[in-house]
């Protein structure tokens, strides 16, 4: 599944006094099967412009390809648009409606019209996926812990199979193990899969983690599209724009011009522990 | 499209409408409301809609949102209208086809009536976009503030009117979240039969009566933490204060109703 965005602008309440562009001529293409973690600050566009990809919003200029087809061009088409790419808006949570779990479940998938048979099918396994015991599926979504209720909303995209799965900050406010839990739960489904996932945080570290690339919004403008490595090796630029790296690169750098042998390439804590481990045990080689 | 609701907005600005007292501005809004139901005239009519394109020029709104604010409004026009014509049947006759006949009565009728609810509209509307809600509740606290000896619940009263007003936003874009949440699910809310559509409404409908309760929750409770207990004793942040802008102000809508009072008199057909 390909994404391409051409020259995509979006304005609010355009002819106010409230006006503001939100998404200032944007260029992009995402290749299909990879996680991009996108990132920016609060109010850079983040979700402005993941909501263009399954056409909640109408481009105020440009044009959106999903595979090559533009996806304004027959409005029709739309609705297979937003099976194909699946949208879980920050803090889902507040749109759950039915009496069980498992309706609401199975709310995306019985409105793809499938047969009653592969509903259920999906719904067990999106519960699965997401990391929902099946006791949980006939209790009410009102009765659940915040984090479940999470689940239960990501779930119910997932259950429509999309080949392009979005979430939009699907940890905000979930405590450290929680989203943990969540975002392995992603990772997984996703190395199951292999669909194209975008990832929407304001972590740098759970970016890192997870993601293959980075998309990196500023000021409602594209201010970076590419690897992890690469991104973060421009953390003075990053920084620069008041966006951080991950703490542990941050220390490797400081490690590195205090004059110790480490690389400045490191992003995630394992990996760091995995370089460190493996200089130790050299230094040690050469001392006995 | 929820944003196109365009009454009861505030649109910024620091003109010379901005800055009357609220209160002034109520009080003359109604003045000139209730003069549109005195006139009679076609010269009145005309003074009173160029006040109004006056003042909406004074204020610098765009001739859009006036139009935006009218919209929902034509369907009644129109509805009304047409009962007008068909129902007033006095004078002389200006078409006649079977049952049906309209005079020029009838039509005289449905002009003014038009002229008078656009009118309406358009003042009222005036009135929203140039007071912030906040200093319209305050005022409205201060105008019914006598009715406090009959043991009437003002302050109560404004405080549910601004906890509203300042409700409406946030419930709006709650409403468009959750339909879009929905829209991604698949939702179809803009086909199908009238069954099927209201039917589409409670993926949306539920959710938002749910976090409405959540909020007014969440509101009572912070609203104790901070010890409010009603308005007994409670001073207030934002005094008002009324200027020479104001006596102007007033000055120049007495004259405008005046004039309009005496275009009623004077001895011409229309
Ligand atoms: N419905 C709306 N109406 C008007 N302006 C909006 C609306 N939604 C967003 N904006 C404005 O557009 C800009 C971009 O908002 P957006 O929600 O895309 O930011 P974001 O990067 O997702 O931020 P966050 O990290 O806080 O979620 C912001 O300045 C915001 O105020
Ligand atoms: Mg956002």
């Amino acid at each position: 599944m390909m994404i391409k965005i051409e020259n995509l602008t979006h304005k609010y309440s355009v002819g106010t006094p409230f006006e503001k562009v939100a998404v200032d001529h944007v260029n992009l293409e995402i290749e299909g099967g990879e996680i991009v973690g996108v990132i920016g600050h609060t109010g850079s566009g983040k979700s402005t412009l993941i909501q263009h990809l399954n056409g909640l919003l109408k481009p105020s200029e440009g044009k959106v390809y999903i595979n090559g087809q533009d996806i304004w061009a027959d409005k029709s088409k739309m609705r297979q648009v937003r099976f194909d790419v699946g949208l879980v808006f920050q803090y889902p949570e507040y749109q759950l409606f039915e009496e069980t779990v498992y309706k609401d479940i199975a709310f995306g998938p019985r409105n793809m019209g499938l047969s009653e048979s592969e509903i259920h099918d999906r719904v067990l396994k999106a519960a699965e996926f997401s990391g929902l015991r099946e006791e949980l599926l006939e209790k009410s979504p009102f009765e659940l812990s915040g984090g479940q209720k999470r689940r239960v909303a990501i779930a119910g995209v997932i259950a429509m199979e999309p080949k392009v799965l979005i979430l939009d900050e699907p940890t905000a406010g979930l405590d450290p193990k929680g989203r943990n839990k969540i975002l392995n739960q992603i990772k997984n489904y996703h190395d199951q899969v292999g669909n194209t996932i975008l990832l929407v945080s304001h972590s740098m570290e759970d970016v890192a983690m997870f993601a293959d690339k980075v998309l990196v919004m500023n000021k409602a403008k594209v201010f970076a599209y590419d690897t992890v490595e690469n991104v973060f090796a421009r953390s003075e630029e990053l920084k620069a724009i008041r966006l951080s790296v991950p703490q542990i690169t941050n220390v490797f750098h400081r490690l590195n011009e205090e004059g110790y042998p480490v690389p400045r390439n490191v992003y995630t804590v394992a990996y760091a522990k995995r370089k460190l481990l493996a200089e130790l045990e050299k230094e040690g080689k050469l001392h006995a | 499209m929820l944003r196109d609701i365009t009454i009861g907005q505030y649109f910024p600005g620091h003109s010379f409408l901005h800055r009357l007292d609220p209160r002034v501005k109520i009080v003359l809004t109604m003045i000139y409301i209730v003069l549109l139901f005195f006139v009679h005239k076609y010269v009145g009519f005309a003074i009173s809609v160029v006040f109004l394109g006056v003042c909406y020029v004074i204020a610098k709104i765009p001739l859009k949102m006036i139009l935006r604010s009218l919209k929902p409004i034509v369907p009644i026009l129109i509805f009304t209208g047409i009962l007008n014509m068909l129902f007033v049947n006095t004078g002389e006759p200006f078409f006649k086809w079977g049952i049906i006949s309209i005079s020029w009565d009838g039509i005289n009728m449905a002009v003014v009536m038009a002229i008078r609810v656009v009118c309406l509209i358009a003042a009222s509307s005036l009135l929203t976009y140039t007071t912030s809600p906040i200093s319209l509740t305050d005022a409205i606290e201060r105008l019914l503030k006598p009715l406090k000896v009959i043991k009437f619940p003002v302050h109560e009263l404004a405080m549910m009117m601004s906890i509203a007003l300042r409700f409406i936003p946030t419930l709006v874009e709650e409403t468009d979240k959750i339909m879009s949440a929905q829209k991604a699910r698949g939702a179809d809310l803009e086909s199908g039969g009238l069954l099927q559509r209201a039917k589409a409404l409670v993926p949306i409908l539920i959710p938002l009566f749910i976090s409405a309760f959540r909020r007014a929750e969440e509101l009572a409770l912070a609203m104790e933490c901070r010890c409010y207990h009603g308005g007994e004793g409670r001073t207030r942040m934002r005094q008002l204060h009324m200027g020479a802008g104001d006596a102007i102000a007033a000055c120049i809508t007495v004259v405008v109703s005046g004039a309009v009072i005496a275009a009623n008199f004077l001895p011409l057909p229309w």
